[in-house]
């Protein structure tokens, strides 16, 4: 079994839990630098990105957030989470976290009474069954350089995209009951701690 | 099919809010001082509880310019209060873009009888309840949030701690409850049968229930999240304190760690002096505005 840690420091917290415990993987909050160690893999949640990362940077956890990633080791990150991983942020001199090479738009899909849910296509989810996405004052990713594939779009806009280890959306799957994505990432967190344990073997 | 304002959108915007604290403020440069403090939303007021207190008449909803001037001046949410049933005030508010209302017993309630129905919004409302028949009346009238209502502007956290702690035993002994025995509970509390129905089944409340109603301090935001809050609202708190960026900032923290009691202590030295505060008892029956809506 893998763990999975969530980065908890405001948002969506429990419902990440939920849907990671349905599949199949154990949880973990992250509240502290040293407690991502013990885990296979990150979740960075909904919720308002400026608050995170002012809390990030309170507990130094920024650099060790960077390393994480560096190492290889999984990160999904929904709605604030996919901003905090982006490399770059329209209107802002630097992004955040920048490990996704990824040009987003706080956002993008306008204030609260803009917010919508819509059935959408996101590929590589098992079977043909359409995922509802949650909207909530969503940002968009605008582009996204040559390494990164896209997952889904609406109207045009990339609302989903991979990059090796790195998944993202702009979206809220913990917000639904269609565990997919959520199987999706822990299914990318199994393979990775098999590759390392084959390796140190 | 693009559906706006479905439960999901309205309720999971609050669920974003959770483990952040919400600030009132009365104009531009407050909301920065707010956000950049870690706020995860501000409540753009005329004047904060404590203030409206002194002022008497009534209190109305905002100037539309100052809820323009907020939303223009930061990126994090913007709410604004309504009077309790003021079809029109919350109508305005949500033209203006405002991306969460409170029907608030703050503001003079502008109908006796009726709450807004809040399904009928597109943007989401916030209510304050005392116990479980209000919070599931408002929930039942469309309410996507709740809080505790506290006494507002007081500086004193007596009366959210006995809500917060109610609704919480309330639940419990829901949740505790077989199914044969929720219409009654339901008939005693006021409560519609379906949304306690609801609470016995998934365990808890449908939506997110933050603290709010006397926060004066770091420890009292503390102190509601150990109680169980989601997140806490801090009116009168910041702006009527000596140092609003650092305490500010400081509420923020303890809220995230409320159990961390050495980070608190750290948090809670030389903040300068918190806002005067109200007893209770010497309020007036007239002056209590928790006793506002029905």
């Amino acid at each position: 079994m893998v763990t999975v840690g969530i980065l908890a420091l405001q948002g969506a917290v429990r419902e990440h839990a939920c849907s990671l415990e349905a599949s199949g993987a154990e949880v973990k909050l992250i509240k502290r630098v040293e407690e991502l160690e013990d885990i296979d893999a990150l979740v960075v949640p909904g919720g308002e990105s400026t608050t995170m990362r002012r809390l990030i940077d309170k507990y130094e956890m920024f650099g060790p957030l960077q390393e994480f990633a560096k190492s290889g080791k999984p990160m999904f990150g929904t709605c604030a989470g996919l901003i905090l991983m982006a490399k770059e942020i329209i209107g802002q001199e630097h992004g955040h976290l920048e490990v996704m090479d990824i040009k987003v738009h706080r956002n993008g899909f306008g204030r609260q009474r803009e917010s919508f849910e819509i059935p959408l296509n996101v590929d590589g989810m098992e079977g043909d069954e359409d995922y509802i996405g949650v909207f909530i004052r969503a940002p968009y990713i605008e582009s996204v350089g040559p390494d990164v594939k896209v997952l889904a779009t609406f109207q045009d806009k990339i609302v989903a995209a991979q990059q090796g280890r790195f998944l993202c959306c702009a979206f809220h799957p913990e917000l639904t009951d269609d565990h997919r994505m959520h199987g999706y990432f822990v299914k990318m967190a199994e393979e990775f701690k098999n590759e390392l344990h084959n390796v140190s073997k | 099919m693009v559906q706006t304002g479905t439960d999901r959108v309205k309720r999971g915007m609050a669920e974003m809010q959770k483990g952040g604290v919400i600030m009132d403020v009365v104009n531009a440069e407050q909301a920065k001082i707010a956000e950049e403090a870690g706020a995860v939303a501000v409540m753009a007021l005329e004047r904060v509880p404590a203030d409206i207190r002194a002022a008497g008449g009534v209190a109305r909803m905002a100037d539309p310019t100052i809820v323009e001037e907020v939303i223009n001046a930061v990126s994090i949410p913007v709410m604004a209060k309504a009077r309790i049933g003021h079809i029109v005030e919350a109508r305005v508010l949500e033209a203006l873009g405002a991306d969460y209302i409170d029907e608030s017993e703050v503001l003079t309630p502008a109908d006796e009888v009726y709450h807004l129905n809040k399904r009928d919004f597109t943007v989401p409302f916030v209510c304050g309840a005392r116990d479980l028949g209000e919070a599931t009346r408002r929930i039942g009238e469309g309410a996507s949030m709740l809080r505790t209502k506290g006494e507002p502007g007081t500086g004193n956290i007596v009366e959210a701690v006995r809500h917060m702690r109610l609704i919480q035993a309330q639940v419990k002994k829901v949740v505790g409850m077989s199914e044969d025995e929720l219409m009654t509970e339901a008939k005693n509390l006021g409560a519609p049968y379906e949304i306690l129905l609801q609470i016995k089944r998934e365990g808890r409340l449908p939506v997110v229930n933050f603290a709010a109603g006397g926060v004066a301090s770091p420890a009292d935001a503390a102190l509601m999240m150990e109680l169980g809050a989601d997140g806490v609202f801090v009116g009168s708190g910041i702006f009527k304190s000596d140092n609003p960026e650092k305490f500010a900032r400081a509420i923020v923290e303890a809220t995230t760690h409320y159990q961390d009691y050495d980070l608190i202590a750290k948090l809670s030295k030389g903040l300068g002096t918190a806002m005067k505060g109200v007893e209770i008892s010497s309020l007036q029956p007239s002056e209590r505005m928790q006793d506002r809506g029905w």
